[in-house]
């Protein structure tokens, strides 16, 4: 369709000779076959996201209909039963407490190793949290699920934490690699020169400059902490069950309720999407490893 | 005291910086890979008393049907959902490479499949679907096709999870490739268009060749997670139906955390991570080879 792939549409064509009048006209069809496309690709893009959000608000008789109910009167019963019988709110204040863990862990001991690897170019190190992306996590869980078994530490929040840290440390320390690398070193010299102790430069000279890079890397492992289903689905329990896993429960027990489905789907994505928002540009980095610059 | 502590920090700071996070990683995920070599090695049943048997459960892996209907399906899942994904991308790439209004807005609305939360994604795409109420079936219909039973059929049940797949991934080969189409210099197609060089071959004279390192890096990563893919095929079909979309990873954890044989498990996790090495490496082969 759109003839002149990889291209800004330039003002001559190559190679036609046509009259202005047919050269103009063709370029107009052309237009419109692109933005025609455009809205397709956007279409398929969001029409997921806008039937979980038309079944939170309709009712079940309205969405067990064999034809799709596309107006109706907007409902709350959906996120009123999910927040209301199901402990959601519960589910929900473990999510937060394991991501907010498990990125504080994250930084603690990512933010040096990022800082080290960026000065003293340790590429070793970065080639083995590279190793890290490869391998399957079920890799991790099985000598970690017989580990905190023998430790008694199954449904706690060192288990969640820790298996946790593997997903989001290897982020932090890739996103902030590039941030420590871009802190000109002279303002370092500077200061250990005027006596300051290395540990010292890097806690009131580095972090402080580098804080939009550690903004990013933090949301990113929050997002990724918040995302992860199957260290959770194994090592949680009901005292630390976070919501991705009781989402997944309500479709293991009883009856579909789409409505519920829905608005449960709905509640699990709006603080990813927000928190998306915020960070926009570095998502793409963080999911190649900083492989591609968003 | 502390004036002697902060110069022994300041002359091994190099190691002293990363050691925590070298911990970490010893700990949290070498060990844990080492530690699973070693279950491999044993008829570990969880609860029970591991017996070493060598490399007993390779053997049984590769007598055991189960075993080769997930290692199909792994590669049938990668192998349909990773082509289209880079072609897509690149399409989707192209088309979007242009000055418009809404730019950034279109840029932030292709973010929202990957970081969405998986389960919340799997489950939508469940409900859509669902063969007798899904609104998939719908369209199928309002297009004057058969209705589907999408998932539920086994025939279709992998070619229906690599939608999914592809639906997420997607946007973000495409936001890869689209970086990469606006490093390449305006003035590169300007001196092809001189020398008289049509739209096809400006595209793959010019575009294909600069954006090359960016497709393989695209394509390597996701061809390792596609291969490793749980989140969406255990919460939509958990395997089924029967084994018809089982893949390694999937049928590996059900040997683990279902029927509790931590050893098999183990030494099927072997195989996968095998697998993904070998395809990274083979992928990564692309990067030098010459075009």
């Amino acid at each position: 369709m759109s003839a002149l792939p990889g291209t800004t549409p330039g003002p001559t064509g190559p190679g036609r000779r046509a009259t202005p009048a047919g050269d103009k006209r063709r370029r107009r069809i052309r237009q419109a076959g692109i933005v025609v496309l455009m809205v397709i690709v956007l279409v398929i893009m969001l029409f997921p996201f806008y039937w979980m959000i038309l079944t939170s608000f309709r009712n079940q008789v309205a969405n067990t209909s064999p034809v799709p109910v596309w107006f109706f009167k907007p409902t709350l019963e959906n996120y009123a039963n999910v927040i209301g019988q199901n402990n959601f709110l519960a589910y929900t204040l473990h999510s937060f407490i394991i991501a907010t863990l498990a990125t504080g862990v994250g930084l603690l001991l990512g933010l040096p190793a990022a800082y080290s690897i960026a000065r003293y170019k340790q590429n070793g190190l970065a080639f083995a949290i590279l190793l890290a992306r490869l391998t399957p996590y079920i890799t991790y869980l099985v000598p970690w699920y017989l580990a905190f078994r023998a430790l008694h530490l199954i449904d706690t929040y060192v288990a969640l934490t820790a298996t946790h840290l593997i997903v989001g440390m290897p982020l932090i320390i890739w996103i902030m690699i590039s941030f420590f690398e871009e802190v000109p070193r002279d303002l370092e010299e500077a200061a250990y020169v005027d006596g300051a102790s290395r540990f010292a430069t890097f806690v009131r000279i580095v972090l402080p400059l580098s804080a939009p890079g550690i903004v990013a890397a933090s949301i990113l492992s929050f997002i990724f902490s918040w995302n992860q289903f199957l260290f959770s689905l194994v090592l949680s329990g009901p005292n630390t069950k976070p919501v991705p896993v009781a989402v997944f429960n309500f479709i293991s027990y009883g009856e579909i309720n789409f409505g519920g489905l829905g608005a449960a789907a709905v509640l699990i994505t709006l603080p990813v999407v927000l928190l998306t928002l915020a960070i926009q540009r570095y998502i793409v980095s963080g999911l190649t490893m900083g492989a591609v610059k968003g | 005291m502390a004036e002697r502590a902060a110069r022994f920090f300041d002359r091994n700071a190099q190691w002293l910086f990363p050691l925590p996070a070298v911990v970490a990683i010893v700990i949290l995920i070498l060990g844990p890979v080492l530690a699973n070599v070693y279950i491999s090695l044993h008829d570990w049943f969880i609860g029970g008393t591991p017996k070493f048997i060598g490399l007993g459960n390779f053997g049984r892996a590769l007598s055991d049907l189960r075993f080769w209907n997930g290692l199909k399906n792994t590669f049938y899942f990668t192998g349909i959902a990773v082509p289209a994904e880079m072609v897509l991308g690149l399409g989707v790439a192209v088309l979007f490479n242009r000055d418009f209004r809404g730019k950034a807005l279109v840029r932030t609305v292709s973010l929202l499949p990957m970081v969405a939360t998986p389960v919340a994604i799997a489950l939508i795409w469940a409900l859509m679907f669902n063969p007798s109420l899904g609104v998939l079936n719908y369209f199928l219909e309002a297009l004057g096709l058969h209705r589907s039973l999408w998932v539920a059929n086994s025939q279709l049940a992998i070619p229906a999870l690599t939608i999914v797949d592809i639906w997420e991934w997607t946007p973000m080969v495409a936001l890869i490739l689209l970086a990469a189409l606006q490093g390449v210099p305006s003035e590169h197609y300007e001196a092809a268009l001189i020398d008289g060089a049509g739209p096809w071959q400006a595209f793959r004279f010019i575009t294909l060749p600069s954006i090359r390192s960016a497709a393989v890096v695209a394509l390597i990563l996701r061809a390792i997670d596609a291969l490793k893919t749980f989140d969406i095929i255990y919460v939509i079909t958990q395997g089924g139906p029967g084994t018809a979309s089982e893949t390694l990873n999937v049928f590996a954890f059900k040997t683990g955390f279902e029927f509790f044989r931590a050893g098999y498990a183990a030494s099927l996790l072997i195989f996968l991570l095998v697998a993904v090495l070998g395809v990274s490496i083979l992928l990564n082969s692309l990067r030098r080879s010459p075009a």
